[in-house]
């Protein structure tokens, strides 16, 4: 564990987490578009439940407009424009995603900072995060945050591909027989999206926690201060 | 001296930087907070209803005019379907075969009315498909009736046409594409469940597109007209998405 061992101040080196302006813009890109995914998702999860629990999305948290104004614009109670957000904002994610994946592994990102990714540096950053004592280095990713990436990364094909599958049940019904038939490919694209909001959670608190990571996706750049001694930092 | 002009310039820059972000985020929150506002602004409109002209055309080009629907096994069959409608099932149009007639008009050769008779002397096909709702739901259902492709031909329709049209004795209306209509699993449904099809599922027929969701299967049609100008139909101009291909 070097990372803990406490070092001299004068050998300190700083940490430095850069995000070049093309990682940038698909980050946030992709922020909206799964954003309008999901707050429109939930609307027309709410007209027909994939699940039987007895549960809807509280309305004032989904997307498609005020009941009201839809009923006097539309004459329709609201799925409509829940709908046209779904199917347009699925192009801006798709299209989003595929560039980041042929960016991704074009430039060497993937393979730079999200591998390599061992079973046992995932079970020691793990133990070590579960007790608080995980370092958080701007620059480079610990083996949870890369498992996150990955998991996440799969989560989102996952649901894209259910939501193919139940978008074009006839005409890719290969996809859809693929995920178990309509019925339960809808119930697939369900816990994909549950994926991806369990995902952003803790994306979202980590990036509270450490702010500067923020800084680094928004303008690019964020360094830490060098590291010191534990005590010294805290002074 | 103002605190700035103390203050080394990189400080200011990162306050600002921080301001900046503020700003931003609790704008791009509240945005999404309230994206019911946004919804509801005439351009995100006009930009919503773009969108799903474009996926019109790409649904086009998705369908396939030889690509089948999947089929079901007779034991699938659900027999108590679910009844669908914009007003309660006491209110759906009860018609008889004694006064009602299938008017033809637009590009349509032979505008002859066509009686219930007519329509089940003609070959009939059978199909046992999915209905799939835009709110979700779906049911396995069996319908049979005769090809709406031979119909067209048979009475002389202009298949170079865009647009088949439908009105219906409830006034309710829709239309859909000609590739789409001249699909050999696309119906006049004059029988559900190998029964003649009752008042509630759309007698004396419904149209039954397997390729399409199902608010884009008409029941109770009364009129079938061809045409090149955009017909709309009562869902349609509500927002739904226009082709609704399955």
């Amino acid at each position: 564990m070097t990372i803990r061992a406490p070092m001299p101040a004068a050998l300190a080196d700083r940490d430095i987490q850069l995000h070049p302006l093309s990682r940038r813009l698909m980050h946030w890109i992709n922020a909206l578009a799964i954003l309008v995914m999901i707050g429109s998702g939930w609307r027309i999860y709410d007209y027909y439940p994939a699940l039987s629990l007895n549960y809807a999305f509280p309305y004032y948290l989904t997307l498609g407009g005020d009941l009201t104004v839809d009923e006097a614009m539309n004459d329709e109670d609201g799925l409509a424009n829940a709908l046209l957000w779904h199917f347009g904002a699925m192009w801006v994610l798709v299209i989003n995603l595929l560039l980041y994946l042929i960016v991704g592994i074009v430039s060497g990102h993937f393979r730079r900072d999200f591998l390599p990714v061992s079973p046992r540096a995932v079970m020691r950053d793990l133990f070590a995060a579960l007790r608080f004592r995980l370092d958080h280095r701007l620059g480079r990713y610990n083996a949870v945050q890369k498992v996150f990436y990955w998991g996440v990364l799969a989560a989102i094909l996952v649901t894209i591909l259910s939501g193919l599958s139940i978008w074009k049940p006839v005409q890719l019904q290969w996809l859809t027989a693929l995920f178990g038939g309509y019925e339960f490919a809808r119930v697939v694209h369900f816990f994909g999206m549950a994926a991806i909001v369990a995902f952003l959670v803790v994306h979202i608190a980590l990036a509270i926690l450490v702010p500067k990571t923020l800084v680094a996706m928004v303008f690019g750049r964020a360094s830490s201060a060098p590291h010191l001694p534990r005590e010294a930092a805290n002074d | 001296m103002t605190d700035s002009n103390i203050m080394p310039k990189p400080v200011i820059a990162g306050i600002e930087r921080r301001l900046f972000l503020r700003q931003t985020l609790s704008l791009g929150a509240l945005s999404l907070l309230t994206g019911c506002d946004i919804t509801n602004n005439d351009q995100v409109q006009s930009v919503l209803k773009l969108m799903s002209r474009w996926n019109d055309r790409a649904q086009a080009f998705l369908f396939s005019d030889h690509r089948l629907a999947p089929t079901f096994a007779e034991s699938e069959v659900v027999r108590d379907f679910r009844y669908n409608a914009f007003f309660p099932v006491a209110d759906a149009p009860q018609l008889n075969a004694a006064d009602y007639r299938l008017e033809l008009s637009g590009l349509i050769g032979d505008k002859r009315p066509w009686t219930v008779e007519q329509l089940h002397a003609l070959p009939q096909e059978s199909q046992i498909t999915r209905h799939v709702c835009i709110e979700g739901w779906s049911m396995i259902g069996k319908w049979s009736g005769p090809r709406l492709g031979d119909f067209l031909q048979r009475v002389g329709a202009d298949l170079s046409a865009k647009y088949v049209g439908f009105q219906c004795a409830d006034g309710y209306s829709g239309s859909i594409d000609i590739p789409s209509a001249l699909h050999p699993q696309t119906i006049m449904a004059v029988k559900f469940a190998d029964e003649i099809i009752p008042a509630k599922y759309g007698y004396p027929f419904k149209v039954r597109i397997p390729t399409k969701l199902g608010f884009k299967n008409p029941k109770w049609v009364t009129t079938i007209f061809v045409t090149n100008r955009f017909p709309g139909g009562f869902w349609e101009d509500r927002g739904y998405n226009w082709f609704s291909g399955s």
